[in-house]
């Protein structure tokens, strides 16, 4: 392999040679998006209604793509108007399978999300950002499996599942997933959900939140009374995340929980002044409102960021700080030491700024 | 026009803007200001597809003509071929080199199409390029002592300027540098005279002349050396093709550059009026400082839209694929306000910048010019002024 990789760089080179100032890869991107490795893309080759706010696109990648481990999220971006926009999405698919699916639900008022879900034809080419994140099983899988999930934090766990269920089946035989939403009709994936419970032994158990609740510490108990004993993986909103880590804080084993978050905790608003950003690589300033992130400031004026969750999970948007002052928006704890890395995506400016991207 | 007007002792040149008001200045900048905030507001997917296009349609005259070129001993393949890599070349530098380093697609988000990223088949390094043109020039417009534009630093192109004997021979100087031009540029943006008057340290001039050297080894392997090798017995034929496309490029993209702010009507500026100068009054410079061409939708393409100079001066970072719409209303503003809005065909242009390099070869040259001040009485805390890039 190192041979036949070293013989290809060659290639490359000897290829750069002819097309310089641009790398042939520019030109292969020109002539078809799908074959560029630096900037891969997919198109979308099939879309699946999963229910009235969700969407699930099926992908077909084109070269340059990475496959994922079950639980990872990947970035896709996506044309609007002109304008490349990012979101990261947990693949649902089995990285065995030729096909990447992400399953997409709308946020209410939401432009990436709303396009994506319900305007995006068949043959739309997309981009997609390299797989990450810590939401893995890891190997070998762990005994006595718990997934906790509502809504479409089911996402990831889908992943996890197809996998198992395809390759492994006998290792889910005792697993259990608790899977909330509002009523039957709104619980994203039930049907395959039921079909992977019967072939493979795992409990499945649905949670319809409109008539018993949200999970509780105690219905999680009543329903998984030996929950302390399994390794869990949960995703789900804010809320019962926080549940969750308080209640094994409290009563389990931390480190037993592994949680994924998709949305940052509520921002702290207040005592952000917001101020001027300098990103000094890029030679941009730009004017960051109270509460609004760095890289949304710097995206605004321009600014080619890198980026990734943008929500303060994967330490894609890092830079360092220089000098002045940031605000983590999540905690509204102040960091002002310089040299330190600074995730843009959950900072806001207090004061003026500047930031080493 | 500027109006001339004797007096007892010298020819004095009236600023085209002399009659307007403080408030009328801040009035013009602010109807500029809102044209462009209507064009930034309304840029989108057609805008990103004709960037794609353009880029496409480069792309492809440029593979199509080198692959004609390995059979230029045939001549119809030389001629198909020199034709279609002169056209690459100058698309590659004009609509889309020059605007994408202006950071006119920055808006699109696109790693492949940004001001950060781009690198143009041009003997100066992006890099500098962006330096010299981007800040330099386009902040300091046609402001004698600091828009080193102005001539390039080796001809005398405003009568205010000094007259030296090295002058004598700048119509042939002009010649010379339109066939050199890319070179020309290059050595430019490599500030010698900047390292020589000691504003420039000795790190800095070797760090520039590594970059420059690291740009243009490759840009002379691949146009005299590899693709002339890829000819087989060819060699010199593609050679000389690959010469001639450069030459054919330097010498309209020379022609294009001059007539954007030498052709009479365009005024230059002194130094002191930089001190708080609003955005207004820059707005006004630019547009005194600037001259257009007129011609088809095919011509504007291949001038990179530097057809629409004053256009461009005003707002350098807006997508030069929106300049013509916005050209008849600058055209009026100007009319109301009273300023000169110059534009004719390229010929007439470019003639009547050859004729003021052959004047201004000898001594004197037409209105000793102080250039009259605007009204003075000035804030002095100018707007800040937006630059591109």
């Amino acid at each position: 392999m190192g041979v036949l990789r070293a013989i290809g760089r060659r290639a490359r080179d000897a290829a750069a040679l002819l097309t310089t100032p641009v790398v042939p890869d520019d030109l292969l991107g020109t002539m078809n998006p799908m074959w560029s490795t630096r900037e891969p893309h997919a198109r979308v080759i099939g879309l699946r209604r999963e229910t009235a706010d969700t969407t699930t696109l099926v992908l077909r990648p084109g070269a340059g793509y990475r496959k994922h481990v079950p639980g990872q999220f990947v970035g896709i971006g996506i044309r609007i108007n002109g304008v490349w926009q990012w979101r990261t999405y947990s693949a649902t698919s089995c990285p065995s399978d030729p096909l990447l699916s992400i399953t997409v639900t709308v946020v209410p008022g939401g432009t990436v999300s709303g396009k994506l879900a319900h305007g995006t034809p068949v043959g739309t080419l997309v981009r997609l950002g390299p797989p990450a994140g810590e939401f893995v099983l890891g190997e070998p899988t762990p005994e006595k499996l718990l997934f906790l999930a509502a809504g479409s934090g089911i996402t990831p766990i889908m992943s996890m599942l197809r996998t198992l269920s395809k390759e492994r089946p006998e290792e889910l035989d005792g697993a259990v997933l608790v899977h909330c939403d509002r009523t039957p009709r709104d619980l994203v994936f039930g049907a395959q959900l039921r079909s992977i419970a019967a072939a493979t032994g795992m409990r499945f158990v649905e949670r319809h939140t409109a008539l018993e609740g949200r999970l509780t510490a105690d219905a999680l108990t009543d329903t998984v009374p030996d929950w302390a004993a399994r390794k869990t993986w949960a995703c789900g909103p804010a809320g019962m995340l926080d549940m969750l880590t308080e209640h094994w804080d409290r009563a389990g084993d931390p480190d037993a929980l592994h949680v994924e978050r998709f949305t940052p905790p509520a921002t702290v608003a207040d005592g952000v002044p917001g101020g001027r950003v300098h990103f000094t690589t890029s030679d941009i300033v730009a004017d960051a409102g109270p509460g609004t992130p760095l890289m949304v400031a710097g995206e605004a004026a321009g600014a080619l960021l890198p980026n990734g969750c943008r929500m303060g999970i994967c330490h894609t948007c890092v830079g360092k700080l220089r000098s002045g002052a940031v605000r983590d928006l999540r905690t509204g704890d102040v960091h002002d030491t310089p040299g330190v890395p600074v995730r843009t995506c959950v900072s806001g400016a207090a004061g003026d700024v500047e930031i080493e991207l | 026009m500027p109006t001339a007007t004797a007096s007892a002792t010298q020819t004095t040149t009236i600023s085209a803007a002399a009659h307007l008001t403080d408030e009328q200045i801040e009035a013009l900048g602010a109807e500029l200001d809102a044209i462009r905030e209507e064009v930034v507001s309304s840029l989108g997917e057609a805008d990103a597809r004709y960037i794609h296009r353009v880029i496409a349609v480069q792309r492809a005259l440029e593979i199509g003509g080198r692959a004609a070129l390995i059979f230029s001993r045939f001549p119809p393949a030389w001629v198909l071929g020199t034709a279609a890599l002169s056209v690459a070349k100058i698309l590659d530098n004009m609509e889309i080199g020059h605007n994408v380093l202006h950071g006119q697609w920055d808006w699109m988000r696109d790693p492949r199409i940004h001001s950060t990223t781009w690198e143009w088949d041009h003997a100066t390094p992006a890099e500098a390029w962006k330096r010299t043109h981007n800040y330099e020039h386009h902040t300091f417009t046609n402001v004698r002592g600091k828009d080193r534009d102005l001539g390039y630093t080796v001809m005398r192109i405003t009568p205010e300027q000094e007259w030296k004997p090295s002058n004598l021979i700048q119509p042939l100087t002009n010649i010379g540098l339109s066939l050199i031009f890319e070179w020309g540029i290059a050595l430019y943006d490599l500030d010698f005279d900047k390292y020589r008057d000691g504003t420039k340290s000795k790190a800095e001039m070797k760090a520039d002349l590594r970059a420059f050297w690291r740009k243009v080894r490759k840009q002379l392997a691949k146009d005299y050396v590899i693709f002339p090798a890829l000819s087989g017995p060819g060699f010199l034929h593609t050679a000389a093709a690959n010469l001639t496309a450069n030459v054919i490029r330097n010498i309209w993209s020379h022609a294009v550059i001059f007539c954007g702010h030498f052709p009479e009507g365009t005024e230059t500026f002194e130094e002191e009026r930089l001190e708080g100068e609003t955005k207004g009054e820059w707005y006004v410079r630019q547009m005194l400082g600037s001259a257009n061409l007129t011609g088809s939708k095919l011509f504007h393409i291949m001038t990179g839209n530097l057809s629409h100079q004053i256009e461009h001066h005003l707002f350098p970072d807006i997508p030069s694929n929106r300049y013509a719409e916005i050209a008849p209303r600058v055209r009026e503003i100007c009319a109301r306000y009273g300023l000169t809005y110059t534009a004719g065909p390229l010929p007439k242009q470019y003639g009547k910048v050859f004729l003021k390099i052959a004047r201004l070869a000898f001594p004197g040259g037409g209105p000793k010019g102080s250039v009259t001040a605007l009204p003075k009485a000035r804030k002095t805390n100018g707007a800040p002024v937006r630059l591109a890039g």
